[in-house]
């Protein structure tokens, strides 16, 4: 199909940025050289270098465990619960003020369409903290006993698909609840991270209470594996949770980890179609579907299959791909060559497995890397690309007869982080809701997120909440009543 | 003094509802506190466990959506049972605990009272552990626990009966099903309290008891792809750390072991329900 209507480009300006031709660790409230080799960090939509960024060794991250240890017994622990409140209210005003400047770094070191930066990471990683921001001085109140403590030093590992909005979500609630942090940002993604230990000075948070250590595995395992990290919060792949839940075996430390997902969105025979539609492309083409709780397969009850699947494929042919900074962007860049070739993999052996691929008509610009909306029809629940994370913009389509085959067709998954309903009917909304073995159901809706709304997995998804009340069990100890 | 001679018991695993022998064929002597014969007691094993697994799975379903109510009246109608059974659990704890009989009457009280207090928490948890939650759009957002699914638990090792009990009713207060591995040394009140749940409407394959070694199926229950959780509190000292490692294999929630076994007359508070609970979260819209 023909591109429907013509847009003149609009790119947002990358002026409002400065990015330093290197940088640092931030460790104790200063950035200083990292012992390991420097990595370089590419703008993945047109694999021009951004900046050198510094490798945290063992030693490295040796010295920021000790940073956060001191900034915990001497001044983060012991100051009065209200100013660690205000100091996150400060970080999170700052965040508001910065908010373009972070909107378009984000999207040059990570791919993402200026939109989603602009609408959805940066505002919501405000958020949280603002909502943090008013736990920090009522912990009492949170049902986790009279005086529940702190863990003392957080070791975090966050990923490369929501950088600051990853980092806001485990950083957050770590530091309301009187924790500290070394955070290891993504080996493709640090500069949103390094930004933010900016903001930490700007906001005089005291030196050692966020410690960001960049680098790949290695690094992040060094954090994991340290023996005075009390806590560790993971987000990412399944395989990296296992590891990760290996290493802490037989240690005090305490784990929350949030991992893959193949999430079902259901789409019933009464639901309104065309709102469908905008949900399931909400649901698998939201961030190049570089989403753990992406909706990426579409389960479709029998009768309306080719009403969806036909509405669907109108849909996607005026979805805009291109430079994630022009506003009209609709999917940007495959976040690395990496990938991008696991991508390609996977679509490769699900043609091969007999499903059917089907891409719209549309042009990909020479550099940086690039992957086409992707619907794959014919699919049967044994094939890969029904069952594999695929972390792509690419879904996979299902069929149903009955609303009890839908449910066991969602469930027949080693994961369980999301799924979503399409129905008219309230009372099916809630009855198959209940049935899904999923931390996190949308109805008419798909890929919402809130501070305040705990969000997390049932099975191999992971274990423990980010967000709301619950969300800050994974950061405190529960105190005898 | 009347010259009848006892009928005495056959020690059988408690799995899906039925009391089968090990399909082993194997059994171990179980001794009294003081060294003397007791009983031979099942020796389960590995097939044993992945059947108790086939079976705490099957159940899940019927009984994770069963009313809190149903679920709550069910957990008081295994209190009553055992009450009724009072005597001969006092008998089977001192026995093997080696305690007099006025303590052993005192333990197997807690146990009862313990079944009565997780009965009462099956219509609170949600109430206490849910929310909703304001969320800066059009919808009714809210969280509520659900269970686990299926959990294995390796029970105390000292108290056969009361932490039995403890470690028991939480799981099943929360809706999961039980695959159990009994006191090693002690496992007879674990017997008779199958009996006790096979008559307390209790469906078949909720719970699943298996007296034998932990140390030996412990690690098939950890690392079955089919067990959604492990608690390991009964787990021999030097074994705890390679079930957490093979529990991590597909994502286990695990109740790691307590430096040593608590004291199970203190206040059970939540946190054993609440290790073995997921919260989930409905995004339902708003609208006209």
């Amino acid at each position: 199909m023909t591109s429907l209507f013509e847009y003149a480009p609009a790119p947002e300006s990358r002026s409002i940025v400065d990015i330093a031709p290197s940088y640092g660790l931030f460790v104790d409230g200063e950035f200083v050289d990292g012992s390991g080799e420097p990595m370089k960090t590419v703008n993945p939509a047109t694999e021009e270098v951004l900046s050198e960024i510094a490798v945290g060794t063992e030693a490295d991250v040796d010295r920021a465990v000790k940073a956060a240890r001191r900034a915990h017994t001497r001044v983060w622990g012991p100051m009065r619960p209200a100013d660690r409140g205000k100091y996150l209210f400060r970080i999170a005003r700052i965040l508001q003020e910065r908010a373009r400047e972070f909107a378009v770094l984000e999207s040059l070191d990570n791919g993402k369409p200026i939109r989603e930066s602009r609408d959805v990471d940066v505002p919501l990683a405000a958020a949280h903290f603002f909502y943090h921001a008013g736990w920090a001085d009522k912990l009492s109140y949170a049902g986790l006993g009279p005086d529940p403590r702190p863990h003392g030093v957080a070791g975090q590992v966050i990923p490369w698909n929501f950088p600051l909005l990853m980092l806001a979500w485990k950083v957050a609630p770590a530091l309301a609840t009187g924790n500290t942090v070394v955070l290891k940002p993504a080996e493709t993604t640090p500069l949103s991270a390094l930004l933010f230990a900016e903001v930490c000075r700007q906001a005089d948070l005291p030196p050692g209470v966020v410690n960001v250590v960049t680098g790949a595995g290695e690094t992040g395992r060094a954090v994991v594996e340290h023996d005075d990290v009390d806590k560790v919060a993971f987000t990412g792949s399944t395989e990296v949770g296992r590891s990760i839940a290996r290493a802490v075996a037989g240690t005090r430390k305490a784990l929350t980890l949030e991992l893959g997902g193949k999430a079902a969105n259901i789409v019933f025979d009464d639901a309104p179609i065309d709102q469908a539609v905008e949900g399931i492309v909400r649901g698998i083409f939201f961030n190049q579907g570089h989403v753990c709780c992406a909706g990426s397969r579409l389960l479709v009850q029998e009768s309306v299959h080719d009403e969806v699947i036909a509405s669907l494929q109108r849909r996607i042919g005026t979805l805009r791909v291109g430079d994630p900074l022009d506003k009209n962007t609709d999917i940007g860049a495959i976040n690395s060559a990496e990938q991008l070739a696991r991508i390609r993999e996977l679509s490769e052996i699900g043609e091969a497995e007999g499903a059917h691929r089907w891409q719209p008509a549309c042009e990909l610009p020479d550099r940086g890397f690039w992957f086409p909306p992707t619907v794959f029809t014919d699919v049967s629940p044994a094939h890969r690309i029904a069952r594999d994370e695929v972390f792509g913009p690419v879904l996979s389509v299902l069929t149903f007869r009955t609303p009890d085959e839908a449910v066991a067709k969602a469930n027949n998954t080693t994961y369980g982080l999301s799924a979503g309903i399409w129905t008219e009917k309230g009372s099916r909304i809630l009855a198959i809701a209940d049935r899904l073995r999923a931390g996190v159901v949308w109805a008419n809706t798909f890929n919402q997120f809130d501070p305040t709304s705990p969000f997390g997995g049932y099975k191999q998804s992971g274990y423990g909440r980010e967000g709301g009340r619950h969300g800050l069990a994974a950061y405190l100890k529960e105190s005898a009543r | 003094m009347s010259d009848r001679l006892a009928v005495r018991k056959t020690y059988k695993l408690y799995v899906n509802g039925a009391f089968p022998r090990s399909e082993s064929g194997r059994t171990y002597e179980v001794a009294d506190a003081r060294g003397a014969f007791l009983a031979n007691a099942a020796w389960a094993s590995r097939k044993d466990a992945r059947d108790a697994v086939v079976a705490a799975r099957a159940a899940f379903g019927r009984w994770s959506r069963a009313t809190a109510y149903n679920r709550g009246q069910v957990l008081y109608r295994v209190a009553e049972v055992m009450e009724g059974r009072h005597a001969q659990f006092c008998e089977e704890v001192a026995a093997g605990e080696g305690l007099s009989s006025g303590r052993a009457r005192a333990v197997v009280d807690a146990a009862i009272d313990r079944w009565v207090w997780y009965a009462g928490w099956t219509d609170k948890l949600a109430a206490v552990l849910g929310s909703a939650n304001p969320v800066a759009g059009p919808f009714f957002d809210f969280s509520l626990p659900e269970p686990t699914g299926v959990v294995a638990v390796l029970a105390p090792q000292r108290s056969s009966l009361l932490g039995l009990v403890s470690v028991l009713a939480p799981v099943l207060a929360g809706g999961n099903t039980a695959v159990v591995v009994t006191s090693h040394r002690r496992p007879l009140p674990a017997v008779t309290l199958g009996e006790v749940l096979a008559t307390s409407d209790v469906p078949g394959g909720v719970v699943n008891l298996l007296t034998g070694d932990a140390g030996e199926i412990g690690p098939w229950l950890a690392e079955h792809d089919d067990v959604d959780a492990v608690d390991l509190t009964g787990a021999p000292a030097d074994r705890a750390l390679e079930l957490e490692r093979l529990a991590a294999g597909s994502i286990k929630r695990v109740l790691r072991p307590p430096a040593e076994e608590p004291d199970w007359t203190a206040d059970p508070g939540t946190s054993r329900m609440t290790r073995f609970l997921e919260t989930k979260t409905v995004w339902h819209p708003k609208g006209v």
